[in-house]
């Protein structure tokens, strides 16, 4: 079984958002830097899968050097080896573009990466890089078990679940409670620091979206409170005021 | 030419968050000067696809092909790219959602086309083509510049007031050509609570949250919930404990809701909680601490215990009727 993880590399959920250079780029003062938290359940079961059946897991990262740290934690998590694509991933298109090119070298049996990066917040990439190298695609997948070429999978659907079998090779977009989160221990922190993190240059791909600016959203006006005793007061308020029931 | 919807059906009928769609791509054709096609797959009730005329939709494209009732995203790329060639499309609206995101981004890259999700307004026309989009889970606003020449833009709930007028949308039948490699994946079990409003479709939600204290408590938050005609979700941990199923999570890493009405009990407002409704008109934080985070976020409060405040509004959501 030879697994592919995409990461993301995310400001940590709790950050506070801001921007510089005449709102066009993040302030990255201190911000705190992690995987993201959907491709971490990508991770934790890929390396679960290894366990079962064998074979190898590549984290794969298109982005700057300065995600290496957040890679080094995935391979003292347990992934074997990482490649990470020297290019700021602006566009969607642009990053499935980068991972298919690196997939279709490699010929991985499966793609897992979280159901959406929590920066962008797209959830495309899986869909994208599926439609590149001719290969289903499926998220936000619950639950992952392989028998053989086959696997079996539970996705959230609107306001509910359902499960899937279907043939690998697969580009699957994660969530919980696919598996728990891992911490490296102190042997996966050693090993990872001498595992291989080939760096490689972007292939050429057409960029089809750009940022042109950033803005924060209108500060919320203070909220009205209401004695608990005259809870009713809150229904004629709804009603009247706010005018939403 | 004309601006091409791809709308969601609920047994045979479009969704409500679909039919926004269809309203934000009639005004796109109002500004590109063109008109608004709608493209609906699967059993499909024709008066629920004609009523799209209402927001705006000038015709309907309906494959009705019975294989394309179950939703598949990689059979629904490859017509949505047939219908685009068709119509020869230039601008794509779907409505956001994991099937719309999906869909998006196979139909994407067959056209390659630049996409754009999480569009929060009409987009700004002059020369070049630019749409805001909500980032960092609606902590921020990014306006992103399109510049291929097809563009596919997957729109928030609520990114434009869908006003319903008269109108009905004649509908054409569709036949695309279906590729068997789509459809091999065999389905199990499907589990659907079917009885309960969704929680991305409903217009009020209200969530619990620790402070509801056990799953035998959540009574008088379904019958307030009831009251209103309201969606039931619930905070993390509540997930997390198996008080609630998993479905009915909010936040950062579970559903991101935008209803006009988000009314929390007993939820302290983590910021990852606030990341999943942070979309929402207005919110209302029910809570025993007065020091807790959400109020800060909020609306309207009400600093007291859930269960003597929940009988209370039920009451007075009643005594409204």
């Amino acid at each position: 079984m030879k697994i592919l993880v995409c990461i993301t590399n995310v400001p940590d959920t709790t950050a506070k958002i801001t921007f510089t250079d005449n709102d066009t780029k993040l302030n990255k003062a201190g911000v705190q830097y992690i995987i993201g938290p959907y491709d971490d359940y990508a991770l934790a079961r890929a390396v679960e899968l290894k366990e079962q059946l064998g074979g190898s897991v590549t984290v794969l990262h298109v982005g700057e050097a300065d995600a290496d740290p957040q890679i080094r934690k995935a391979l003292a998590i347990g992934a074997d080896d990482a490649i990470r694509v020297n290019a700021e991933p602006l566009d969607s298109y642009f990053t499935a573009a980068q991972i298919a090119h690196v997939a279709a070298e490699n010929k991985y049996d499966l793609i897992l990466m979280g159901r959406e990066s929590i920066d962008f917040n797209s959830g495309v990439v899986h869909g994208l890089v599926g439609e590149m190298l001719g290969i289903p695609s499926y998220s936000p997948v619950m639950k992952l078990d392989i028998n053989g070429t086959t696997a079996t999978l539970a996705r959230e659907i609107d306001g509910g679940k359902e499960t899937l079998s279907v043939s690998l090779p697969l580009v699957l977009g994660c969530q919980e409670p696919i598996s728990e989160w891992k911490i490296p221990n102190m042997r996966g922190i050693m090993t990872a620091r001498t595992k291989p993190l080939n760096v490689v240059e972007p292939v050429s791909g057409e960029v089809l979206t750009s940022p042109e600016k950033y803005s924060l959203p209108a500060p919320k006006g203070a909220c009205k409170m209401i004695a608990a005793a005259e809870a009713e007061t809150l229904i004629k308020l709804l009603r009247t005021e706010a005018k939403v029931i | 030419m004309s601006v091409l919807i791809f709308v969601e059906l609920d047994n045979g009928a479009v969704k409500k968050t679909s039919l926004e769609a269809v309203a934000y791509g009639a005004e796109v054709a109002k500004l590109t000067g063109t008109t608004a096609t709608v493209l609906a797959l699967g059993k499909a009730d024709a008066s629920s696809l004609a009523q799209t005329g209402a927001f705006g939709a000038g015709k309907v494209l309906h494959a009705a092909d019975e294989k394309l009732t179950h939703e598949n995203s990689l059979a629904y790329a490859d017509v949505l790219a047939q219908a685009v060639q068709q119509e020869n499309s230039k601008i794509v609206i779907i409505s956001k959602s994991g099937l719309g995101d999906a869909v998006a981004a196979r139909a994407a890259a067959k056209l390659k086309a630049g996409i754009v999700s999480g569009v929060t307004e009409l987009p700004v026309i002059n020369g070049s083509f630019t749409v805001k989009r909500s980032i960092y889970t609606g902590k921020a606003f990014s306006n992103v510049e399109v510049k291929s020449d097809i563009k596919i833009l997957v729109v928030k709930k609520n990114a434009i007031e869908a006003a319903e007028s008269t109108g009905t949308a004649a509908v054409e039948s569709f036949t695309p050509a279906l590729r068997d490699s789509d459809f091999q994946a065999s389905v199990g079990s499907v589990e659907k609570a079917s009885s309960e409003l969704s929680l991305t479709e409903a217009d009020i939600i209200v969530s619990g949250g620790r402070g509801m204290k056990g799953p035998e408590n959540w009574q008088p938050l379904l019958d307030f919930a009831k009251a209103l005609g309201a969606a039931t979700g619930c905070s993390k941990p509540v997930s997390d404990l198996d008080w609630r199923p998993h479905h009915e999570h909010i936040g950062q890493t579970g559903i991101k809701v935008a209803p006009n009405l988000y009314i929390a009990c007993g939820i302290s407002g983590a910021i990852q909680h606030l990341a999943g409704v942070n979309g929402s008109k207005y919110i209302v934080v029910i809570n025993k601490d007065p020091e807790a985070p959400f109020f800060k976020a909020a609306d309207y409060g009400i600093v007291g215990d859930i269960f003597e405040v929940l009988p209370k509004l039920t009451k007075a959501v009643e005594d409204l009727k």
